[in-house]
């Protein structure tokens, strides 16, 4: 009875962590080979993000948070360390099923959106459902609805080349969300926007963290990281700070919404 | 995924239509080419077939080689019935060239002397008239039946029944009239002008014939009636090679050796553009997934898996192919009917060929496909992002 008791709570408590940490890093680290040069990107790099957490990752050019952001996103193995994603290791899954991994668990933003010019709108957030293998009727519903949620649900069968760089970032986002992943993985993502629609597209982030999404940014903008509630700032490849902008210079985003 | 392949094959291939249409042509090209060159080819095979079935079934030609010292009569057509029973009936063949004149018109033409089973045996009919009887034969008499091309050209407009032609000084009645039967390889059948062959031996001044055309007594004699025949020719003139002894059969089967082999090698020279084509194909997929860098890095970041855009690329450049190959074969078909609709031959199309384009050229399309699919399929989704 006792063992059998003990299992249960261990069971639970694993479940526990797994809802917990969404993402936990151990020691990670990222070298790149260049001819004979060994570059190391990123050297041992620890920390977890729960659930529903808002994270920016800030740091100087060249510090490493492309190659970590590529590590988390498992576009990229890591060198050395470990990498739970909702509690799977992920550097024991063969390429397919890291393949299946994005698809299922992560929603990329890019900088320079990466929408298929030959797609409409909606074709392009159906895109990550066409290869999950959902129904043609299903992928529609779920797009439909997710670039309705981002503010475009008029503009579904533009082009992108027929929308504003705001508008086709928020297409991005939208095709992040449309499969429900565990986390959303942003690569500056108004990096390449005017200051007015940057602000429309991190407003979109901060509503989706409000709705409990788990968001990862990277980014260069001190303001964008006032928003999010923990900044990871990296330099040379290690963590140099972790934790949460003082609450004095942080501005909520309602003060910002009603300005 | 194959249908979603296809979807996006499509909506790539209407991006570029132009680059598309252009990809296409070399296996249009190659496609239609092979099409209408194998359908002429059959078409003409299937014509020459059917010109030589209508000379006549069982045909067997016996012709006496002069230089061997064989020299052949009028009359030595009944030994030969005789001495060759698988033939069943004969007829000796006297041919000259002939001025004929009728009126005021001339018209120079082949005059054939003859016994009446030539009609048979050469498979002629009659339009008008009588052929020549044995009665012809025996009396001399200065009768002569014509070919629908010396109706015309002496007879233009005209009953040419009962009127009297100068052949070489000979007047001739006409008896009777043929029916056209068209010309083989060259040959005009219609152009003759047929007598008794006691009578043509005064219009042409010589008794030696050309021939002897006999019937054997059925298709599976002929080829024992041939050995035959050059066995009795040989040992009477001594000589190995006393005469050409030439039946309907080995002429059909020689023709088709030549007709055949000649479709082949056109059907080649077409495939090797179907070849061009298909590099063509490689080269503007290679481009296009060079181009397409970033795009297939974004799939593979979304979760494409390798299969996926393997598939997606392969699908690509066999619609490519395939459509190349459905106009080609349009095309070819097209051109290969008007071609024997001109020639009045029997409608060219040739099904099974154009089938085979179509299969072959989807072919093309995966072969020469798989390379850059591969390529793309392996590309590094950060180093293909990191692009363009
Ligand atoms: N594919 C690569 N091959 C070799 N070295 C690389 C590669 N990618 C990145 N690096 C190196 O790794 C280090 C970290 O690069 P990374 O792109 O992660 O920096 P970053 O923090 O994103 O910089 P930025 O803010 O400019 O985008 C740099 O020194 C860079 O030169
Ligand atoms: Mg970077």
């Amino acid at each position: 009875m006792a063992v059998a008791a003990a299992a249960v709570a261990a069971a639970a408590d694993r479940v526990a962590t797994k809802m917990a940490d969404v993402i936990r890093v151990e020691q990670l680290q990222r070298v790149y080979h260049l001819g004979a040069v060994d570059v190391p990107a990123l050297r041992g790099i620890d920390f977890a993000i729960p659930q529903g957490q808002m994270v920016a990752i800030m740091g100087p050019s060249g510090s490493g948070k492309s190659t970590l952001l590529n590590l988390l996103g498992c576009l990229d193995r890591p060198s050395g360390g470990k990498y739970l994603l909702a509690g799977e290791d992920v550097g024991l899954k063969t390429d397919d099923e890291l393949a299946e991994v994005r698809n299922a668990r992560i929603g990329f933003v890019f900088q320079n959106y990466n929408l298929l010019p030959q797609l409409t709108a909606l074709e392009n957030v159906e895109l990550p459902l066409v290869y999950r293998g959902l129904s043609a009727s299903n992928r529609r519903r779920k797009a439909e609805a997710a670039l309705a949620s981002v503010g475009l649900g008029d503009r579904k069968h533009h082009r992108p080349l027929e929308l504003s760089g705001g508008q086709q970032q928020r297409v991005g986002v939208a095709r992040a969300l449309a499969g429900e992943p565990d986390v959303i993985l942003a690569d500056e993502p108004t990096g390449n926007l005017d200051s007015t629609s940057g602000q429309e597209v991190l407003r979109l982030f901060l509503d989706l963290h409000r709705a409990g999404s788990t968001i990862v940014i990277v980014t260069h903008d001190d303001e964008v990281a006032l928003y999010t509630e923990r900044t990871i700032h990296l330099r040379d490849g290690i963590v140099v700070s972790d934790g949460p902008i003082p609450s004095e210079q942080r501005r909520g985003l309602d003060e910002r919404g009603a300005s | 995924m194959l249908r979603e392949s296809l979807r996006m094959a499509w909506r790539s291939l209407v991006a570029g239509k132009l680059r598309a249409f252009l990809t296409m042509l070399g296996i249009i090209i190659g496609v239609g080419a092979v099409i209408a060159l194998i359908s002429i080819g059959q078409a003409a095979t299937s014509s020459v077939t059917s010109q030589v079935q209508a000379l006549g079934s069982n045909l067997i030609t016996v012709t006496p080689i002069r230089s061997s010292g064989a020299v052949l009569y009028p009359q030595d057509a009944q030994w030969l019935k005789q001495v060759v029973p698988q033939i069943s009936q004969d007829a000796p063949l006297l041919t000259g060239s002939v001025t004929a004149l009728y009126g005021s018109k001339t018209y120079t033409t082949t005059v054939m002397g003859t016994t009446p089973p030539s009609l048979k045996i050469q498979g002629r009919t009659l339009a008008e008239g009588r052929y020549l009887v044995p009665s012809d034969i025996t009396f001399r008499r200065r009768v002569a039946v014509i070919g629908q091309t010396v109706v015309q050209n002496l007879f233009p407009g005209q009953n040419p029944l009962g009127q009297t032609i100068e052949a070489n000084g000979t007047p001739l009645v006409v008896v009777g009239v043929l029916k056209a039967s068209g010309g083989a390889f060259g040959a005009n059948q219609d152009d003759v002008i047929l007598t008794p062959v006691t009578t043509a031996e005064e219009i042409v001044n010589t008794t030696q014939i050309s021939a002897i055309i006999a019937e054997a007594r059925s298709s599976s004699v002929a080829p024992l009636a041939v050995a035959q025949i050059e066995a009795v020719m040989n040992h009477r003139f001594q000589n190995q090679n006393a005469a050409n002894v030439l039946s309907q059969d080995q002429i059909l089967s020689t023709l088709s050796t030549i007709t055949s082999t000649l479709t082949l090698m056109l059907g080649g020279i077409a495939g090797i553009s179907l070849l061009v084509g298909g590099i063509g194909i490689m080269n503007i997929m290679l481009v296009t997934v060079t181009e397409r860098t970033r795009e297939i890095g974004l799939r593979k970041a979304i979760g494409a898996k390798r299969s996926a855009i393997l598939l997606q690329f392969l699908v690509e450049s066999s619609i490519l192919s395939l459509i190349g190959g459905a106009i080609g074969a349009l095309l070819g078909s097209g051109g290969a009917s008007i071609l024997s609709h001109a020639l009045g031959w029997q409608s060219g199309v040739n099904g099974p060929a154009v089938i085979l384009a179509l299969v072959f050229s989807l072919a093309v399309g995966m072969v020469f496909g798989i390379w850059p699919a591969m390529r793309a399929s392996r590309l590094d989704p950060i180093e293909a992002l990191r692009q363009g």
